[in-house]
């Protein structure tokens, strides 16, 4: 059952990746949702970014004070202007670090 | 014009520091899988199925806490609704391919590959075999996403979770997006989605995550408007 679960799951995934790609013509979209469609990251990673600062594993909101704040906030600051992924990704790691372990 | 083996390294590289956050990620979502009492090979095969990490873990939790198939299964559909986003985006790129190569090269696409060979193909678009680079990208981050997987399945929980390496996941996507800071139309659209998402949060099978896009894409279509 749980198998049969997964497989399904595999399977509308799948078409979620291959339907616009394969099966919907680009012609069928106009040209000004081909310039909105410009925008989709800046759309859809914050939908990523946000809840994984501002809420904890149990659902709820952090506090103000929180670790992951001060260390998406060196992230962004970094990232701005090493524009190196792993240098963002190290130094909000590590500032976060800094926080819980040493204050 | 650059080759295909160049365009593929290239989108290796491109996701390469990536793994910073997927290989702690896919060792976690392993870990959980085993935690949650599942079957080995079932956990692993999701890696393969389903292959999506925010999806496979609320799939496991949701099972795990009595949740019916049905209701699991539609969470994964809304979860990676929003690679239709990403398909539409990509779609200009990937007009010339035939039919069978568009269908498997529609299995690899994920978040970060995604993202990275977008950056690409805007600054890329006349080269002729642009799809090497989408080939690169979603290769390497499949076969370390099946890697990182299993060892969270056989080595268990042993990254202490007090690290928060959960956190890792916004960092990498704040890596993705950090230069369009730089564009107001941008910013307005990032914070229309962060809010909503906050603000959506709870709404039923995770859809804040397709919500939040959507009324982010609008935001941007007034924005456009205004421009003009």
């Amino acid at each position: 059952m749980t198998w049969l679960t997964i497989i399904i799951a595999g399977i509308i995934t799948y078409f979620t990746r291959m339907t616009m790609v394969a099966l919907v013509d680009r012609d069928l979209l106009g040209e000004r949702v081909k310039e909105v469609l410009a925008y989709v990251p800046s759309a859809v990673f914050p939908a990523i970014i946000f809840p994984g600062i501002f809420i904890n594993d149990y659902g709820t909101f952090i506090e103000i004070n929180d670790p992951k704040i001060f260390g998406a906030i060196i992230a962004i600051l970094v990232g701005y202007f090493s524009r190196n992924v792993i240098a963002t990704i190290l130094s909000g790691l590590s500032s976060y670090w800094v926080i819980i372990f040493l204050l | 014009m650059l080759t295909k083996t160049q365009l593929f390294s290239k989108g290796f590289l491109a996701v390469a520091p990536h793994m910073f956050s997927v290989i702690p990620f896919g060792i976690i979502c392993g870990a959980i899988g085993i935690e949650l009492g599942f079957d080995p090979v079932l956990v692993y095969a999701m890696s393969i199925i389903i292959f999506g990490g925010a999806s496979q873990i609320v799939f496991l939790q949701l099972l795990s806490g009595g949740a019916s198939a049905l209701i699991a299964v539609t969470s994964v559909g809304v979860i990676n609704s929003r690679h239709l986003l990403y398909g539409a985006v990509l779609s200009e790129y990937l007009e010339k391919l035939s039919f069978i190569k568009k269908l498997l090269i529609s299995y690899i696409v994920v978040d970060q590959g995604f993202a990275e060979s977008n950056k690409f193909f805007m600054k890329n678009k006349t080269e002729q075999h642009l799809h090497y680079h989408l080939i690169g990208s979603g290769v390497t981050l499949w076969i370390f996403w099946q890697l990182s997987t299993l060892a969270g399945i056989v080595l268990g929980s042993f990254v202490p979770e007090e690290l928060g390496l959960k956190f890792a996941i916004p960092l990498t996507f704040i890596a993705i997006v950090v230069q369009d800071l730089k564009k107001l139309d941008h910013v307005i659209v990032m914070i229309t989605c962060g809010l909503s998402s906050l603000l959506f949060f709870d709404a039923p099978f995770k859809s804040y995550i397709i919500i939040s896009p959507i009324i982010a894409l609008f935001v941007a279509a007034l924005v456009l408007r205004l421009k003009k």
